[in-house]
């Protein structure tokens, strides 16, 4: 019999390797509940969840909604848009309000890094980090390395290569840690001014070239570039970062292997792959949006065993 | 502790037969009727039962299916132990079926409530029946009853009834085991 050893999901950080079995084992489950015709189980009908959102989201928020109401969980959402937020409200007492409705489980995605982690030591509830800034979104490496085990069988000894923003990502952060844990090498690869200074001390390997890059990897994971978090230039102009970083359908043919290309989404399609890449069998992209509901499913499921 | 044998092989093996038998009765060539394992431990009731069918009486194109109900159990959070699943695989629907849910013990009759709501996201079936090996008397929580039993067996409430399969253990035998 085995449970997570955490009662949140703020990183992947904070989890070991056995928790991310038990939770890729879990989602396989859930991955054929929502093959059936009625894609629903009754397990969570008694904890309600709350979506707090202070960031914009549309796949992520979606993803977790979806997964909720499969486990019959009831669903409250919160954005900040529409909220006492914009009135001053500090963030402990917007959840604080929200938990005296009697709130069982909070998902929260928040600008700011380490809003999860404060807030684990304030609130009593469960919370799982849906992102937090520019630190973690551990369900989306979740989904990610889960999907890589579905397409390759195992994620150990795998090498993955995340390319593009790997400064501003916190996807890059947590899949990092995830690949780690599970015994992946990795390797990072973008401009010089998109690549933290000490990422190495991470144990990941850094390139700038991406053609020596994908001829090192097993997969590769592109990262969209986010503008909106960038308050300086990193690079010239679009197109030639799409020159340096883009994948095209003739670069992948140059390889002497086939490799997996992943995204996390939204694609700009043109400028971390072509629109040839991104509807080629090599990429998994859609495989790893369908995977997200299992794997939220389950890091829910779990978590809410927890809570007595 | 201390254990005492319910079931011999040998009982297993004819009391098996003798299920299957009934089943042919109420079923004929099984056309329209599905035969569910219940995870974990009524597959092996299951699956011995298929082979009997096949092999003995000639039955083709019988269907089973295995079931999991672990998301549907009514003491999620209340069980001290964390609930493990098992895998489903049913390949086809029970829409207008008549589904035969095996078990290995029928105990409080919640794992079999579980069923009926589980065996619902597969289609809604014509009737459903339970088959049990062992039937636990008076020791129910809820007014569920086998239409095909094995064993009836009166056992008290610190006892627990163990079905051993060879496929797993050294022999078939039920064991009555006072804790």
């Amino acid at each position: 019999m085995s449970e997570l050893s955490v009662s949140h999901l703020l990183g992947i950080k904070y989890i070991n390797e056995k928790d991310i079995q038990l939770i890729f084992e879990t989602a396989d489950h859930f991955k054929e509940v929502i093959q059936r015709p009625i894609k629903k189980v009754p397990s969570l009908r008694d904890i309600t969840i709350a979506n707090l959102f202070f960031e914009n989201s549309t796949r992520t928020r979606l993803s977790f909604e979806l997964a909720e109401k499969r486990l019959s969980a009831d669903v409250v959402n919160f954005s900040a848009s529409s909220s006492s937020v914009k009135k001053g409200e500090t963030l402990i007492d917007t959840v604080n309000n929200i938990l005296a409705m009697k709130v069982d489980m909070v998902v929260m995605r928040h600008p700011n890094p380490g809003a999860g982690v404060f807030l684990s030591k304030h609130i009593n509830a469960a919370i799982v980090n849906a992102g937090d800034g520019t630190h973690e979104h551990p369900t989306q490496a979740l989904l990610d390395s889960y999907s890589i085990r579905e397409r390759l069988g195992d994620v150990a000894g795998k090498k993955v290569v995340i390319v593009g923003d790997i400064l501003h990502s916190r996807v890059a952060l947590s899949n990092i840690y995830a690949l780690k844990l599970q015994g992946a090498e990795v390797m990072v690869c973008g401009p010089k001014t998109l690549i933290p200074k000490y990422i190495h001390e991470l144990g990941v390997k850094v390139s700038h070239n991406l053609r020596e890059a994908l001829n090192w990897c097993d997969v590769a994971n592109m990262l969209r570039v986010q503008n909106e978090r960038m308050d300086i230039s990193y690079f010239p102009s679009t197109r030639e970062y799409a020159q340096q970083y883009g994948v095209t359908k003739d670069i992948l043919e140059r390889l002497d292997k086939e490799i997996v290309i992943m995204h996390p989404g939204p694609i700009n399609r043109g400028v971390e792959i072509t629109t040839e890449v991104a509807d080629s069998n090599q990429a998994i992209i859609l495989d790893q949006v369908e995977n997200g509901v299992a794997v939220r499913m389950a890091v829910i499921y779990l978590l809410a065993s927890k809570i007595k | 502790m201390s254990q005492r044998v319910l079931l011999t092989s040998k009982e297993v093996h004819i009391i098996l037969h003798r299920l299957a038998c009934q089943l042919i009765e109420n079923h004929g060539d099984f056309e329209n009727t599905v035969l569910i394992g219940l995870q974990p431990r009524g597959i092996f009731v299951a699956q011995r039962l298929e082979k009997i069918l096949k092999e003995d009486y000639g039955v083709d194109g019988l269907k089973l299916g295995l079931l999991d109900i672990t998301f549907f159990r009514d003491d999620f959070r209340r069980n001290p132990n964390p609930l493990e699943a098992n895998k489903t695989t049913i390949d086809f629907i029970v829409e207008d079926k008549n589904v035969v849910f095996i078990d290995d013990v029928l105990y409080t009759g919640r794992s079999i409530r579980a069923a009926l709501t589980a065996i619902q996201s597969f289609g809604r079936p014509a009737n459903v029946e339970l088959l049990t090996l062992i039937d636990r008397r008076f020791s129910r929580h809820l007014p569920i009853q086998p239409n095909y039993r094995g064993r009836q067996v009166d056992v008290i409430n610190g006892e627990r009834v163990v079905v051993c399969w060879k496929e797993n253990e050294e022999e078939d035998v039920v064991y009555l085991i006072n804790q």
